[in-house]
C-alpha cells in the first residue's frame, strides 16, 4: 500500500477510471495524482466531463457500478492514526468510513434532504451508522452543530421537515450533516452552484469557517473561477481526464502556464467589460433615437399566479416599468424567483398579464387574444435557458429552424426553406452539415448557436433571451456571448437578455435592471447601476459577486462582510 | 496538451452504416447481455414461432380445423395419439394438433385487431386530454379510471354479450373477442400517452413551437405524438399477452367462437374439463401449453424491452479499463443521480 505523507489527508496516486456504457467503455479520468493536506481547500476546476466530478466522488468510492477504478487513492484519518486505500476496500469497509474520515456535500442541497424526515434525523442518521450514540446523545450532537453551521434556534428547528427551510439553509444542513463525524477531509461538489449569488456567499463563509473552526480539509469541485478565488488554497485544472495545471491559488490566477488555463481564465466575463462598448453604442445612436416608439413598454406591470386550495395568489411581477427601444439591449437581472423568467414569458405571450400595461411592438398584452398576437409572434423571437430541452429531440436542426418559416408560411416544407437555414446556421457560426444533425449530437454550446439561428429565422425586432447562457461551461459561454453581441450588432434587433449572472448581463446591455422579489429597484446605464448601485440590493448583490482574483476577492469579501 | 480550443465535436457514425442496427428490436437485442439477453431471446423465439405457425398454418396442420372425418371415415371422439392423429382427437372429434396449430391464426387475428383499436381510440383521447386539460380531461380520466375498476375479464364478458349475443361466426367472433379486449385496453394507452403528453407540454421545444406561432394541432402532431408513443411499443407487447388471455377466459366461459367458425384454445379447453377426471390427458395439456408459451413469450419480450428501455435497469459488460481515445468524456449519466439515489452505488469493481 502506498503510503501518504506527513499531513495530509488524501493522496491519490495515478488514478484511472473507466466506465462502461451503451456506446463502449469511457475513460472518464486518466492517471491523476493529487494530494489534499490537512486544513487545505483545494479547488478542482474544469468544464462538464473533464472528470472532475469522478475524481471527487473516488476519494469516497461513490462511482456506480460500471465504473472499473485503477490506481490509488489513500485517505487518512483526521488524527492520522490509520490509513485506507479506498481502491481496495470492500462495501462494508467503506461504510465505516465514509462521513468518519471524509464526507460529501451535494450540488443541490434540494434533492440531498430526504424530504419524509426530520432535518436533526437525518444529521443523526450518520451517528446512528458508526454507532457511538445513543438517542439523546445523536440529538444533542446534531443541535450542536447546526448552530455551528448558523441555523438560528436549532432546539426548535431540528424537528423541521426540509421544505421548511430556505434553499441557502438546506444547504446548511447539508453542511452540517457532513460535519457532524468530524471527518478530516469534506468533498463539496458544486456546493454553491444551484444557489443564487447573495447565498453563494453564505455558504462559501461557511464553508471557509469549516476549515478554520472544524480543521477539515475541503476538495472543493467548482466550474466558477470566482468561487475558486475566493475560497481555494491550492488549484487543479481538469481538461479530458487529465490533471493539466496544478498550483497555489495566487500563482495560478496570476501566472497561468499551460495555454488552456489561460483560455479558461481569460473566459470568465468580468465586472465592467462592456462599458466601453455600451457607450460607443449609445455615442453611435441616430438623434431622436430616445424619442422613436419603443419595442416594449411596461407601465406598472404586474402579473399574478393565482393560488391552489385557498393558498393565497402568488404575485410574481409587481408594479415594474421599463420600455425597450429599437435596437437597444435591456439586461434583467435578479435571483431566482424574482420574476424575470415571468416578464419576459408575458412579453413572449406565454403568460397573461393581471395588471397594469405591457406593450409589445405596439400590441397592448392585457386581455389580448391569441388570434390576435400571432401575427405579432412572428416578429419575436425566444432563446431558452436549457438547450437540451428546447429542440424536439426527432426533428433534425434543419427541421427545428425551418420550423417558424414552415408555421407563418414563408415556405412549403422544412426542404423548401434548406437555402435560408444554411445562411442561418452560417450566420451563427456552426456547419451547414449541422442541419442534417439531431438535437443529441449536438454539445451544449452548438445547440445553444442552432437555438439562436431559430429565434433569428424571421428575422426579428425583438428578442427575448431567457439565461441563454447558464447552462454553458465558461469556455463556451464565452463564445456564445460574443456570437450574440456580433449579431445583435449586424442585425440591430431590441433584446431582452435576462441573467442572473451581473457580468454577463454588463458584457452585453445597455441598460440594466435589478428586479427583486417581483420589483424592479434599480435600472440604469452599466456604469450606474455597476458603478454606483444606489439600492442595497443591488449594493449586496454586487459584493456577493466572486471575482476571478484572489487579491481583490479579499477585498471584496471583507467589504461584503461590512455590509451583511 | 497541445489543443487549446475546448472539444465542441461529438461522434457521428454514418447513418446509412448502422441503419439496420437501429432498428427497434434488433438495436435491443444487440444492447442486452447476460441474462437479460437470455429472457429476451427466449421470448423472441416463442414469439417468432407463434407467428410462424399462425402464418403457415395450412401447410403445418394435417387437418383442417374443423375436418370431423377423411377418406376413411369420422375421426372418432377422443381417441389417444396416434400415428393419424399426433396429438389424439377432442371430445367433438375434431384432430387436436391442427386445432392447436388453427388455434394461433385466431389468436393473431384477435391481438391485432384488438391492439390496433385500442391503440389508435386510445391515442387520440391521450392526446387530446393531456393537450387540452379542463373539463374533457376531467371527464375521460374519470371515465377511464372506472374502467379500470372494472375486472377485465368480467367488461370483456358485456361486451362480448352485447355485440354478439354470446356465440357467433368466425369475423363476428373475433370482433367481439378484439373489441372487449379494446374496451379494457384503451385505458392503459390513454393513461401513458396522457402522462406523456401532459410532461412534453411542458417542455421548452413545446413553448418554443409557441412562440413561433404553430397552430395547437400543429404542435400536437409534430411535436407531442411523436414524442409521446416511446414507451407504446412495451405496453403493446404487454397487452398482446393479455390479449391472449382475455380471449382464452372468453373461450373457457362458454363466449368464444364456434369450433366450426374457427380453431380457438379456450373453447376447446373447456370442452376438455370432463375429459382431465376420466384421465384423457391430450385434449386439456395442449391447447393449455400453447396458451402458456405465446403468454409467456409475448410477456418475455416486453419485459425485457421494459427493462433495457430503462438505463437503471439494463445490465451492462463490465468496463475494460484502459485503450481508450485521448478526449473521450463523461456524457453526464449515471453520476447525475442524487445523493440518496442510483442503484449499485456500493457496488465495487473486482
Amino acid at each position: 500500500m502506498t503510503t501518504t505523507r506527513a499531513g495530509e489527508v488524501v493522496g491519490i496516486e495515478n488514478l484511472s477510471v473507466s466506465f462502461a456504457t451503451d456506446a463502449g467503455t469511457i475513460t472518464a479520468v486518466q492517471d491523476v495524482s493529487l494530494s489534499v493536506a490537512a486544513g487545505e481547500v483545494l479547488a478542482v476546476v474544469g468544464e462538464s466531463g473533464s472528470g472532475k466530478t469522478v475524481t471527487a466522488r473516488s476519494i469516497l468510492g461513490l462511482l456506480p457500478e460500471t465504473a472499473a477504478t485503477r490506481g490509488a487513492v489513500v485517505l487518512r484519518s483526521k488524527d492520522g492514526s490509520a490509513q485506507h486505500d479506498v481502491v481496495a476496500l470492500s462495501a462494508k469497509q467503506l461504510g465505516e468510513l465514509r462521513g468518519r474520515d471524509a464526507a460529501m456535500v451535494f450540488q443541490e442541497p434540494s434533492t440531498a434532504l430526504n424530504p419524509v424526515y426530520p432535518v436533526g434525523w437525518q444529521i443523526a442518521e450518520g451517528l446512528r451508522a458508526h454507532g457511538k450514540y445513543n438517542r439523546a446523545q445523536a440529538r444533542a450532537e446534531a443541535i450542536e452543530v447546526l448552530r455551528r453551521v448558523g441555523i438560528p434556534d436549532p432546539e426548535e428547528r431540528i424537528d423541521h421537515y426540509p421544505h421548511q427551510f430556505s434553499g441557502g439553509q438546506k444547504q446548511r444542513i447539508v453542511i452540517a450533516q457532513a460535519l457532524v463525524l468530524d471527518p478530516g477531509v469534506i468533498i463539496a461538489d458544486e456546493p454553491t452552484t444551484a444557489l443564487d449569488v447573495t447565498v453563494q456567499a453564505e455558504i462559501l463563509d461557511l464553508l471557509r469557517r469549516c476549515r478554520d473552526e472544524f480543521g477539515a480539509a475541503i476538495v472543493l469541485i467548482t466550474h466558477n473561477m470566482g468561487v475558486v478565488a475566493d475560497l481555494a488554497d491550492r488549484v487543479a485544472v481538469m481538461y479530458s481526464g487529465r490533471i493539466v495545471e496544478q498550483a497555489d491559488v495566487r500563482t495560478l490566477f496570476s501566472a497561468p502556464q499551460e495555454p488552456y488555463t489561460r483560455q479558461l481564465l481569460a473566459s470568465v466575463p468580468r465586472l465592467g467589460e462592456g462599458r466601453a462598448r455600451a457607450e460607443e453604442r449609445a455615442a453611435a445612436r441616430a438623434p431622436g433615437w430616445a424619442d422613436a416608439a419603443p419595442a416594449v413598454a411596461a407601465r406598472d406591470l404586474r402579473i399574478v399566479y393565482p393560488g391552489r386550495f385557498r393558498r393565497p395568489d402568488f404575485v410574481a411581477v409587481d408594479g415594474v416599468s421599463f420600455a425597450i427601444r429599437p435596437g437597444e439591449v435591456l439586461g434583467l437581472v435578479g435571483e431566482s424567483g424574482s420574476g424575470k423568467t415571468t416578464i419576459g414569458r408575458a412579453i413572449a405571450g406565454l403568460t397573461r398579464v393581471t395588471d397594469g400595461s405591457l406593450s409589445v411592438l405596439g400590441t397592448e398584452m392585457r386581455g389580448v387574444r391569441e388570434k390576435a398576437f400571432r401575427p405579432v409572434r412572428k416578429r419575436i423571437g425566444f432563446v431558452f435557458q436549457d438547450p437540451a430541452s428546447s429542440f424536439n429531440p426527432l426533428l433534425t436542426i434543419a427541421e427545428a429552424v425551418a420550423e417558424p418559416l414552415v408555421v407563418n408560411g414563408r415556405a412549403e416544407d422544412p426542404r423548401a426553406a434548406r437555402s435560408r437555414v444554411d445562411e442561418l446556421l452560417e450566420a451563427v457560426q456552426l456547419p451547414r452539415s449541422f442541419g442534417d444533425r439531431f438535437p443529441h449530437e449536438l454539445s451544449g454550446g452548438q445547440r445553444q448557436r442552432a437555438s439562436l439561428a431559430r429565434s433569428l429565422a424571421l428575422d426579428p425586432e425583438l428578442l427575448i433571451a431567457d439565461e441563454p447562457t447558464s447552462a454553458l461551461d465558461v469556455s463556451v459561454q464565452a463564445r456564445v456571448l460574443e456570437l450574440f453581441a456580433e449579431l445583435q450588432r449586424e442585425l440591430g434587433f431590441a433584446c431582452l437578455f435576462i441573467s442572473h449572472d451581473l457580468a454577463v448581463v454588463d458584457l452585453l446591455a445597455d441598460r440594466i435592471a435589478v428586479l427583486y422579489r417581483g420589483r424592479l429597484v434599480e435600472e440604469g446605464t452599466g456604469a450606474e447601476v455597476l458603478g454606483a448601485p444606489q439600492h442595497p440590493y443591488t449594493q449586496r448583490l454586487l459584493a456577493s459577486l466572486p471575482v476571478p482574483d484572489p487579491d481583490v476577492q479579499a477585498a471584496r469579501r471583507a467589504a461584503w462582510q461590512q455590509l451583511a | 496538451m497541445s489543443t487549446v480550443a475546448p472539444v465542441e465535436e461529438s461522434p457521428r457514425t454514418d447513418p446509412a452504416r448502422r441503419g439496420w442496427r437501429r432498428l427497434p428490436v434488433v438495436h435491443q437485442l444487440r444492447q442486452s447481455v447476460g441474462l437479460q439477453r437470455g429472457m429476451l431471446v427466449t421470448g423472441l423465439v416463442l414469439t417468432g414461432l407463434f407467428l410462424l405457425t399462425a402464418l403457415v398454418a395450412p401447410l403445418l396442420a394435417p387437418y383442417e380445423y374443423n375436418q370431423l372425418r377423411d377418406a376413411d371415415g369420422p375421426f372418432g371422439a377422443q381417441q389417444a395419439p396416434s400415428a393419424e392423429h399426433w396429438l389424439g382427437t377432442t371430445v367433438g372429434g375434431y384432430d387436436v394438433l391442427s386445432r392447436v396449430i388453427y388455434g394461433s391464426r385466431t389468436a393473431v387475428m384477435v391481438i391485432v385487431v384488438a391492439i390496433v383499436l385500442s391503440l389508435f381510440a386510445g391515442v387520440l383521447i391521450g392526446l387530446l386530454s393531456g393537450y387540452f386539460g379542463g373539463w374533457l380531461d376531467r371527464v375521460l380520466v374519470v371515465v377511464c379510471d372506472a374502467v379500470y375498476a372494472f375486472p377485465a375479464l368480467l367488461l370483456a364478458i358485456v361486451m362480448a354479450i352485447v355485440i354478439s349475443g354470446g356465440q357467433s361466426s368466425l369475423f363476428g367472433g373475433i370482433l367481439a373477442a378484439a373489441i372487449s379486449i379494446t374496451v379494457v385496453f384503451i385505458p392503459q394507452y390513454f393513461r401513458v400517452v396522457r402522462a406523456e403528453t401532459v410532461r412534453i407540454k411542458g417542455e421548452a421545444f413545446v413553448e418554443s413551437a409557441r412562440v413561433v406561432g404553430a397552430g395547437h394541432w400543429r404542435i400536437m402532431t409534430r411535436h407531442v405524438l411523436r414524442n409521446a408513443t416511446r414507451t407504446l411499443p412495451l405496453i403493446l407487447t404487454l397487452n398482446a399477452s393479455e390479449a391472449i388471455l382475455t380471449l382464452a377466459g372468453l373461450g373457457f366461459l362458454g363466449f368464444g367462437i364456434e369450433p366450426t367458425a374457427a380453431a380457438e384454445w379456450g373453447y376447446d379447453l373447456n370442452k376438455s374439463l370432463s375429459d382431465v377426471t376420466s384421465g384423457i390427458w391430450w385434449t386439456a395439456i395442449f391447447p393449455g401449453a400453447a396458451i402458456v408459451l405465446v403468454v409467456l413469450g409475448l410477456t418475455l419480450v416486453g419485459e425485457s424491452l421494459n427493462d433495457l428501455a430503462d438505463p437503471r435497469l439494463r445490465s451492462r459488460r463490465a468496463a475494460e479499463s484502459g485503450e481508450t481515445a485521448e478526449t473521450s468524456v463523461v456524457p453526464g449519466g449515471s453520476l447525475g443521480a442524487g445523493p440518496a439515489g442510483l442503484d449499485g452505488i456500493e457496488g465495487r469493481p473486482r
